[in-house]
């Protein structure tokens, strides 16, 4: 092919990857500027940019919505739920590693067949069980929950790094007057930081992203984490669209953020987990 | 058993047993829950539970509702699992080209990703029943016209293209490292000895490629069986239950309905076709990779 076809076609090709990213932006467009509009102007013209920009329905739907409780709910339940996952395999995997055997084998073996297990499948006994456990309608209940079904797929990516580590840093420590728990927590987790950084991220979008377990689980309004109270308020208030699109604006904005700055490290994390699987 | 065994034993349990007891508590013992629970008859509420075999498995297999979820599911996986594998190498080829504005590109195509699902139900709503009737009239469509959430067909339409607008940039980004991942003098030597563009992508970056196949088609199978949140909040199953998947279906009739067993015995059903499903579609692509 001659130089210039060349550039015309790379230029056809930008210009049409420029209208569909664009096109895939649309719904995002269209829910902020319906947000920023009074109810007539919308009904009106759902497309133009609003006339005179105003932030009432935002206002209106940060206190019907209880947004900072809901807002403060997700940020709890994703922390202390990624907390509990990276900690709780990481630690595991490293004495399934260290210590083989039968026990460490049927351990992981089990852990590793439990990954075909969907979530929906156990739903409904699972809130049986939390329910005599006491866990129903509180936040460490579904923090719990998360840890549980996100453990899997973390104890096997950490299994298999660590199996790469080498022992003789870990022996240098133990020479050294080190123990098991500060081995691992002053030499081997810092090196899982690949890892880490992975489990994480995907978890943490996972997580917060999440519908189905607040909604199994969530009966006290104060309790609402983000999906869960934007969904309730967008079944109350579906005719006044204008406030629906706020509520779905100030829904959507806290990840949007997080993806922005962490953009990167999200896409490291997809690949890094698909090509374990 | 002297010290330092009972030491290194107590060390073991500290570091493994956080992870075995939320394991056993929220994955094995619902799960051997679930499948009793599908033998027996329960209301989820109540004290009487009586073993009734495999009545409540009889009693989906006969119920219309069940059958045309399960018409649904399987419609849905295979339409999304072709347009999200197809879509997303196509989009993952488009942005592999150095352009200038490639990253807001790659931005924008993997930004609804990361969205809410649940919101993204609405948010299409929104646009299905508000501005597409507005589209219609202005250029005179009559199908566009139309509530497509009301119509069978047309609310399929909706949901798998909504679901493909939603993930296909996972899958972008999955083909994307797969394609950074073929070597470059490969590509040379395929063009040096005459191949052109098509065939070179037939027959040499496809079989370079065939793993992340595996993996995007395995996890989009998945996916579709496992869909939601969609279903929950842009039709609500509707209209008449066509798109009412097999989860949204277990859901209800557990909680509104109070079937506890007999969802029960639908999740089981429904973690076996998943499991049967990507096994054999794994199993069999795998050969595949291995015989080049």
């Amino acid at each position: 092919m001659t130089r210039s076809g060349c550039g015309i076609g790379k230029g056809l090709l930008e210009a049409g990857l420029i209208a569909l990213a664009l096109l895939f932006l649309f719904p995002f467009y269209l829910t902020l500027v319906n947000g920023m509009k009074p109810y007539d102007e919308m009904a009106r013209s759902l497309l133009a940019f609003p006339r005179a920009p105003e932030l009432k329905n935002f206002a209106a739907v940060w206190e019907k919505l209880n947004y900072p409780r809901s807002f403060l709910n997700s940020l709890s339940v994703t922390a202390a739920s990624v907390a509990g996952i990276l900690l709780a395999s990481a630690a595991c995997a490293y004495q399934l590693v260290r210590r083989p055997g039968r026990i460490s084998s049927a351990i992981f073996y089990s852990i590793l067949a439990s990954m075909i297990i969907p979530f929906q499948t156990v739903m409904v006994p699972l809130v049986v069980v939390a329910k005599e456990l006491g866990l129903v309608d509180t936040l460490h209940g579904v923090i719990l929950i998360y840890c549980g079904f996100s453990l899997p797929m973390a104890v096997f990516l950490y299994h298999g790094f660590i199996k790469a580590i080498p022992r003789e840093l870990e022996e240098a420590a133990h020479i050294d007057g080190s123990g098991t728990f500060g081995t691992f927590f002053r030499i081997v987790f810092p090196l899982l930081k690949p890892v880490t950084a992975s489990v994480a991220v995907i978890n943490a979008l996972g997580i917060w992203n999440d519908f189905m377990v607040p909604l199994l689980m969530i009966r006290s309004e104060s309790l609402r984490t983000i999906p869960l109270a934007s969904s309730i308020f967008y079944g109350v208030y579906k005719s006044d669209w204008n406030l629906a699109m706020a509520a779905l604006t100030l829904g959507m904005l806290p990840v949007v953020v997080f993806f922005l700055f962490m953009q990167r490290f999200i896409v490291q994390g997809i690949v890094a987990g698909a090509v374990k699987t | 058993m002297n010290g330092t065994k009972m030491k290194r034993a107590l060390t073991y349990l500290a570091f493994v047993s956080p992870a075995a007891a939320l394991f056993a508590v929220f994955i094995v013992l619902p799960f051997v829950r679930a499948f009793l629970y599908s033998f027996q008859d329960w209301d989820g509420i109540g004290r009487e539970m009586a073993w009734v075999g495999p009545a409540n498995y009889l009693r989906a297999f006969e119920e219309t509702a069940f059958r045309a979820s399960v018409w649904f599911t399987a419609r849905f996986v295979a339409v999304t699992a072709v347009l999200l594998n197809v879509l997303g190498l196509l989009l993952a080829l488009a942005v592999n080209v150095k352009l200038k504005t490639g990253h807001f590109a790659r931005t924008a195509f993997f930004l609804p990703t990361v969205i809410v699902p649940v919101l993204v139900g609405y948010l299409w709503g929104f646009i299905i029943v508000q501005l597409l009737p507005d589209i219609g009239e202005w250029t005179g469509i009559r199908i566009l016209q139309k509530n497509w959430l009301s119509l069978p067909d047309y609310a399929f339409i909706s949901i798998a293209a909504v679901f493909v607008w939603q993930h296909v940039g996972y899958y972008m980004v999955i083909y994307l490292a797969a394609l950074q991942g073929v070597p470059r003098d490969l590509l040379e030597a395929a063009a040096m000895d005459g191949a052109g563009r098509w065939g070179t992508f037939r027959s040499v970056v496809i079989p370079l490629i065939r793993p992340a196949v595996t993996v995007c088609t395995f996890l989009a199978v998945a996916a579709g069986f496992k869909s939601f949140d969609l279903n929950y909040s842009l039709t609500q199953g509707g209209p008449f239950g066509t798109t009412e998947s097999l989860t949204l279906q277990i859901y209800k009739d557990a909680f509104q309905r109070n079937l506890f067993s007999y969802a029960s015995a639908k999740a089981i059903l429904f973690f076996a076709a998943l499991s049967a499903v990507t096994l054999i579609q794994v199993a069999y692509m795998k050969r595949k990779e291995v015989q080049l």
